[in-house]
C-alpha cells in the first residue's frame, strides 16, 4: 500500500502498515528457511546418486555382470554371484516374512477387541526399532552356531525376515485400516462369518496396498548389510545352496570397498550403482503397475 | 434343485413354518414376525437403549421414529446382532423370530444375520465386485452351492424385486460402485434380499439420497412389505407416514438412555397420539 507524498514531506507510516510489513518479512523469512531445507535434502540425494553414477559407470561391462569376483591381479571379475545372492535372499526372506507380517496386521486390525491386539502392536514397534546388527548377532547365535553349524544363506534370509516382519505388518495394518468399515458391516450383515469377511472382502479390497507394502519391504531388505555379515557371510564363488554361505551385493560392496586396491574400489562403486538401480527399478515398476490398477 | 433345497445342503437352520415365503395365515389376524422383550443395549458401561418391548407385525412396514441420538439405530442393530460387532458393545434381553431367541447362548449370530437382512444409511456395494457378484455375494459368502442357472435366476429375481433389473441388465459385469446413489442403494437392497430373509432392517436408507431416488425406494418398500417384514428407521416423519403401517416412537431420557414411548398404528399415532411427548415430537415442537 503506497502513501502518496509530496517531495520533501516526511510521512509517518501508520501502525497497521508497519505490522503488515513486518508480517510479510517474517513470512518470507520462514519460507526461505523451509526452501533451504528442501533444497538441501534434494541436493543431498542428487549428489549421492550423481557420485555413485559417475564413479560406478566405468566399472560396468559385460564381465561385471556375468563373472564371479576374481583374486586381485586377474583381469575382469564381477558381481554376478552377489546379484544372484541378493535376489535369492530377497525371495526366501520375503516368503518367510510377508505371510507372517500380513497375518499379524490382519489380527491387529480385524480383532481389535481382543486383549492381544495392543501388546502385539507394541511388540511390532519394538521389533522394528531393533538395530540390524543386533538381529544379526541373535541369528548367528540361534541358527549359525547351534542349528546349522556354519554360516549359511538360510540364516541370512531369516535375519532379513526378522527385520522385514514389523515393516510389512505396520504398512499392511495401515492399508487394512483404509478399507471402509461399511464394507465389513455389509458383509457381516449378509450372514458371513468373520474369517470369510476378511478373506473375501477386506483382503481383495486392500490388495494393491498389500502388494506395495510387501515390495517396499523387500526393497528395504535388499540393502541390509550388517545382519548378513554374521549370517550369510558372503561367497566368492557361485552358490545357490541355502545351507552354505552366499554372496550378496551389500557384502560384495563392503569387501571391495575396504580393500587397498584402486580397481576394486571402482568395482565397489559399480556394485553400489547396481544395487541402487535394482532397488530403484523395483520402486518404479511398482508405481507403474499399481497406477494402472486404478480404474 | 430349488433355492430352498440348495440352502438345505449347507445346513441352514429350519425356518419356523409360518416364516416360509409364500405361507399366508388362514385368517387375517395380526401375526408377529419379530418380538422384542426387555431389550437393553450398552456401549461399554453407558446404556444407550433401555428395556424396550416391541412386536413387529408380519407383512407390515414398521417405522422407528424419534429425534437424533434416541437409540433408534442402536435398537435396529440389536435385532440382527450387529450391535455387538462394535468393540465393547453388548445387549441384554430377548429378540424372538418365531420361537428362536436370537440372544440365546446357543444361537449363532452369523446364522441370525442370514435370517435378517440389513440395508445401511450410506449405500455400500462392494467396489471390487461387479453388480452381478454383489447381488450373489450373500449366498456366496454363506457357501451356498448353486448351479450357474440358479445363480443367474437368483440375481435376476432379486434385481427385479429391487426395481433395478431394467436399468442394469445390460451391464451386470460393471463395478457395483459405478452406479448413482439411488441405484447403489437399490443394489444393496437386492443384495440383502438375495439370502431370502424373513425380516429386512433399513437404517435411514434414504437419508443420503436425492428426493427422486427417495421416492423410488419408498415405493419399493411398500411393494416388498407383502413378502418381507420391514423395519425402517427414519428421522423423517413424512416418510414414516407415507411408508409405514405401524410406528414406534423413541425418546432419549436425561440419562441418555433411549426408551420406547409409544407404539401402534401409524395413522392413529400421527393423528391422535396417546403420549404428550409423542404429540410434541410429531407437531414439531422438538426433534
Amino acid at each position: 500500500m503506497s502513501v502518496a507524498a509530496a517531495p520533501g514531506m516526511t510521512v509517518a507510516i501508520p501502525a497497521r502498515h508497519r505490522v503488515a510489513r513486518r508480517r510479510r518479512i517474517v513470512e518470507r523469512g520462514v519460507l526461505s528457511v523451509l526452501a533451504c531445507g528442501t533444497v538441501l535434502a534434494v541436493a543431498l540425494l542428487v549428489t549421492i546418486l550423481g557420485y555413485v553414477v559417475v564413479r560406478g559407470l566405468p566399472a560396468l561391462n559385460l564381465a561385471f555382470f556375468t563373472q564371479r569376483p576374481l583374486p586381485f591381479g586377474e583381469v575382469g571379475g564381477g558381481i554376478a554371484p552377489a546379484l544372484f545372492g541378493t535376489l535369492l535372499l530377497a525371495a526366501v526372506s520375503g516368503a518367510i516374512a510377508i505371510p507372517i507380517g500380513i497375518a499379524a496386521a490382519i489380527f491387529v486390525v480385524e480383532y481389535r477387541s481382543g486383549r492381544f491386539a495392543a501388546p502385539v502392536r507394541f511388540a511390532a514397534e519394538l521389533l522394528a526399532g531393533l538395530p540390524s546388527i543386533v538381529v544379526g548377532v541373535f541369528v548367528w547365535a540361534a541358527l549359525v552356531r547351534t542349528v546349522v553349524g556354519h554360516y549359511a544363506a538360510i540364516a541370512g534370509a531369516v535375519a532379513l525376515a526378522i527385520i522385514m516382519v514389523p515393516i510389512v505388518a505396520r504398512s499392511v495394518e495401515e492399508v487394512l485400516r483404509l478399507v471402509p468399515q461399511s464394507l465389513r458391516e455389509a458383509a457381516l450383515a449378509l450372514g458371513a462369518p468373520r474369517w470369510r469377511v476378511i478373506l473375501s472382502i477386506v483382503l481383495p479390497t486392500a490388495r494393491a496396498g498389500i502388494v506395495t507394502a510387501a515390495v517396499l519391504a523387500l526393497a528395504r531388505s535388499a540393502g541390509e548389510t550388517a545382519p548378513l555379515l554374521l549370517t550369510a557371510l558372503g561367497n566368492e564363488f557361485w552358490s545357490a545352496d541355502l545351507f552354505r554361505p552366499i554372496a550378496a551385493l551389500p557384502l560384495q560392496i563392503y569387501r571391495y570397498a575396504v580393500s587397498p586396491y584402486e580397481d576394486w574400489h571402482t568395482k565397489a562403486w559399480g556394485a553400489s550403482l547396481v544395487l541402487v538401480l535394482v532397488i530403484g527399478t523395483i520402486g518404479l515398476l511398482l508405481r507403474v503397475v499399481t497406477r494402472q490398477r486404478v480404474r | 434343485m430349488t433355492m430352498r433345497e440348495a440352502r438345505a445342503t449347507t445346513a441352514e437352520p429350519e425356518l419356523p413354518a409360518r416364516l416360509v415365503k409364500g405361507a399366508r395365515p388362514t385368517e387375517p389376524s395380526v401375526e408377529i414376525a419379530l418380538r422384542v422383550e426387555r431389550l437393553s443395549a450398552f456401549y461399554g458401561s453407558a446404556q444407550a437403549v433401555g428395556e424396550v418391548d416391541l412386536a413387529f407385525v408380519r407383512g407390515a412396514v414398521t417405522a422407528i421414529i424419534g429425534p437424533s441420538g434416541c437409540g433408534k439405530s442402536t435398537l435396529l442393530r440389536c435385532l440382527n446382532r450387529m450391535h455387538e460387532t462394535t468393540p465393547g458393545a453388548r445387549a441384554t434381553g430377548r429378540v424372538l423370530i418365531g420361537d428362536v431367541d436370537v440372544y440365546a447362548p446357543a444361537t449363532d449370530p452369523v446364522e441370525v444375520r442370514s435370517m435378517v437382512g440389513m440395508v445401511f444409511q450410506k449405500p455400500n456395494p462392494f467396489p471390487m465386485m461387479s453388480i452381478y457378484d454383489n447381488v450373489i455375494a450373500g449366498p456366496r459368502l454363506r457357501g451356498w452351492k448353486l448351479s450357474r442357472e440358479q445363480r443367474n435366476e437368483l440375481v435376476e429375481h432379486n434385481l427385479r424385486r429391487a426395481a433395478l433389473w431394467d436399468e442394469v441388465k445390460d451391464k451386470l459385469h460393471r463395478s457395483g460402485a459405478a452406479l448413482s446413489g439411488g441405484q447403489q442403494q437399490r443394489l444393496c437392497i437386492a443384495r440383502a434380499l438375495a439370502t431370502d430373509p424373513s425380516v429386512l432392517l433399513m437404517d435411514e436408507p434414504c437419508s443420503a439420497l436425492d428426493p427422486i431416488a427417495t421416492y423410488r425406494i419408498e415405493e419399493l418398500v411398500r411393494e416388498l412389505a407383502s413378502d418381507v417384514t420391514i423395519v425402517i428407521v427414519t428421522h423423517n416423519m413424512q416418510q414414516a407416514s407415507r411408508v409405514s403401517q405401524r410406528a414406534a416412537f423413541m425418546l432419549s431420557g436425561d440419562e441418555g438412555v433411549g426408551r420406547l414411548i409409544e407404539y401402534g398404528d401409524t395413522a392413529t399415532m400421527f393423528t391422535t397420539p396417546k403420549d404428550a411427548r409423542t404429540e410434541a415430537y410429531i407437531t414439531g415442537r422438538f426433534g
